[in-house]
């Protein structure tokens, strides 16, 4: 177990990298606490798996340091480096047995064959496939096989971490959730530090205790679940957390007010520093209050979805997303006001801090 | 739900049936025909039986040109097999080697198989040849023509040099067919190079390895051309083989009967063998 610091990764898979589109990660200053459960969320190609393998040593970085507890790994081997990693995509050695797949990154390490024994039984129960042991690993079905994948990651005990890189992408949604409550509870008793990478958000939510955020090769921002929610540092945060994404709607700020067309709606404070460029106001679904004063909208949409409905109503020419609760019917001249403490005002997308 | 039935489909599979009586049946059978006949020329044959064939049988010079046959196969087989692995383990992956690394291999096969034999014969001349004159220079006394022993290694060499390439090539195929995920992952797990080589290279090459030993065996028990231009299978018999003696029976000394009757037991046993390697190969891989 570890903490393991980033320093400024940067890395490029080309040779001679120029400008930084040339770089998969563009800048990564960060620390994983030891012990921390952190879920690594973004869309597709904005650089989570690269900064996965940067971290276990399958890729060398272009610049930058790794540390181990403080100390220097950066030119240290995956295997000198101790971590357990899990593919996206399931990989067994077909010839072996289930019970030998597991015991291979044990045995390969040299552990006496009475303790390899034990962890293997103890995984093979975690995982379910206890009676599946002497069998071989062919023929598996897709998420057997990435249990035992998920299986050979989690044998060792002794490892300073374990990445997981979308490892329930192939799994079946309720077999999804009991591995990931078993990943949990996993952590909870043996205080590995986890990285988990996905793209679903809720995997991401229910998983970790901080959830960093990347967009485009860097990081946007690292917060607990409920501060990814209340306070999106960057419009992307905003769109790719919650369901559906933040309202974002182009407006000029006036002091504590802000210009959205003809509508004025009052800020929770005045900027501190008056940051310039494109200005944006982004408020939650869950924040816009639908009634009958306010700002007057047209309904575009009413979805059902069950607990409650989401409305999809025109401000001005732009649509905007509001919850209303399962209960509540839409009145018959719809206007909506935005509840002051889901707002938060963008300044070219990273956010602006509010004073009182 | 009842079957349709319908004959007409056998119409189409005629062409076919044609072609393959020609080429392969009517031929088969004239051999067939010949083996239990005696023949004085002039097309007069007299019927033979079973005579020929228990002559084959009981013959020192089929049994020693059978032997020598199976040695062949069986020493480039040990060479080829594990040389072509090793070579196809070390070829690059990816990048500007790799089209070079192929064409290289490609070449010896691209060769006709008489020309690769006259290129040895010339490459081991003591008078003329590099390698010949080369290693009498360095005081070895090498002479293909007249040491038996010599003989064999330059078959054995030339054969190596030119069919070494197909075992490297099937290979290679297997090897680049396994995704980066499994080479991470045995990272991970902190396999080394012989584990990387035991659970995830030689699994994924089992099958190109069947087909590859398959082939290699066939043609080498066959082998004809190249040991005929190089050594006319002497010096005395040593370097005859079945095919090369077979030859000798049916063109040198025109016993049509009996080198039919051969052509058909050494038929059958490449069959036989060939029957035999392939179920304990595919058993084995089912079992596994």
């Amino acid at each position: 177990m570890a903490r393991i610091e980033l320093d400024h990764i940067r890395h490029a898979y080309g040779p001679n990298p120029k400008s930084d589109a040339d770089y998969a990660l563009k800048e990564v200053h960060h620390t994983w606490e030891d012990g921390g459960a952190y879920a690594l969320l973004g869309p597709s190609g904005c650089g989570k798996t690269t900064l996965l393998n940067i971290i276990s040593g399958l890729i060398h970085p272009s610049h930058g340091r790794i540390l181990f507890n403080g100390q220097d790994v950066t030119g240290l081997s995956t295997q000198e480096r101790n971590i357990a990693q899990v593919f996206q995509f399931p990989v067994i050695y077909d010839t072996m047995t289930v019970y030998d797949n597991l015991a291979f990154p044990l045995r390969n390490r040299g552990v006496a064959a009475a303790d390899v024994d034990r962890k293997v039984r103890e995984t093979l129960d975690m995982i379910d496939l206890a009676s599946w042991a002497n069998r071989k690993a062919r023929g598996l079905t897709a998420d057997q096989k990435q249990k035992i994948s998920l299986g050979r990651g989690l044998v060792r005990s002794d490892v300073n971490a374990i990445l997981f890189d979308e490892p329930l992408t192939v799994i079946d949604p309720h077999m999804k959730w009991v591995l990931r409550s078993q990943l949990k509870e996993l952590h909870r008793r043996f205080g590995f530090t986890m990285v988990y990478v996905t793209h679903d958000q809720t995997e991401a939510l229910t998983f970790a205790q901080k959830v960093v955020v990347m967009y485009e090769g860097e990081i946007v921002q690292i917060g607990t679940p409920h501060e990814l929610f209340e306070r999106p540092k960057h419009t992307f945060v905003g769109y790719f957390i919650g369901s559906p994404g933040m309202n974002v709607v182009p407006v000029e700020i006036e002091g504590s007010k802000a210009r959205f067309g003809g509508q004025v709606i009052e800020l929770p404070g005045t900027q501190q520093s008056a940051a310039k460029g494109r200005m944006e106001l982004g408020i939650r679904p869950e924040y816009v209050r639908l009634g009958r004063e306010g700002m007057p909208v047209s309904i575009a949409k009413i979805e059902d979805i069950g607990r409650h409905k989401i409305v999809r109503a025109r401000l001005e020419g732009q649509e905007i997303a509001a919850i209303l609760p399962e209960d509540e019917d839409v009145p018959a001249d719809p206007h909506i006001r935005f509840d002051t403490k889901g707002i938060n005002v963008y300044a070219d997308s990273w956010r602006v801090a509010l004073g009182g | 739900m009842d079957k349709t039935w319908n004959n007409k489909a056998w119409f189409m599979v005629l062409p076919v049936l044609l072609l393959v009586a020609f080429s392969a049946v009517i031929p088969l059978m004239t051999v067939v025909n010949y083996s239990v006949q005696d023949t004085f020329g002039n097309n007069q044959f007299f019927w033979a039986g079973t005579e020929w064939f228990e002559e084959i049988l009981r013959s020192d010079r089929f049994h020693s040109a059978l032997l020598r046959g199976l040695l062949f196969s069986f020493i480039i087989l040990a060479i080829e097999v594990p040389l072509g692995i090793l070579i196809a383990l070390n070829m690059p992956r990816k990048g500007w080697g790799v089209p070079i690394c192929l064409v290289l291999m490609a070449l010896p096969l691209l060769i006709p198989w008489n020309v690769v034999g006259t290129i040895w014969q010339v490459f081991g001349r003591v008078d003329i040849g590099l390698l010949g004159r080369t290693l009498s220079q360095l005081g070895i006394n090498y002479n293909y023509v007249q040491n038996p022993l010599h003989a064999w290694i330059t078959v054995i060499v030339m054969d190596v040099w030119h069919w070494t390439s197909l075992v490297v090539l099937l290979c290679y195929a297997g090897l680049v067919s396994i995704p980066d995920a499994y080479y991470q992952a045995a990272k991970i797990d902190g396999a080394s190079r012989w584990a990387v080589f035991r659970y995830i290279q030689l699994p994924k090459m089992n099958r190109v390895l069947l087909i590859a030993v398959l082939l290699r065996f066939m043609d080498s028990f066959m082998i004809y051309t190249e040991p005929f231009v190089v050594t006319g299978g002497g010096p005395g018999n040593s370097t005859t083989f079945l095919s090369i003696d077979l030859v000798k029976i049916a063109v040198g000394q025109f016993d049509l009967g009996p080198a039919a009757a051969m052509s058909i037991v050494y038929f059958l046993i490449i069959l036989a063998l060939s029957w035999v390697f392939y179920t304990v190969m595919t058993n084995y891989d089912v079992e596994r």
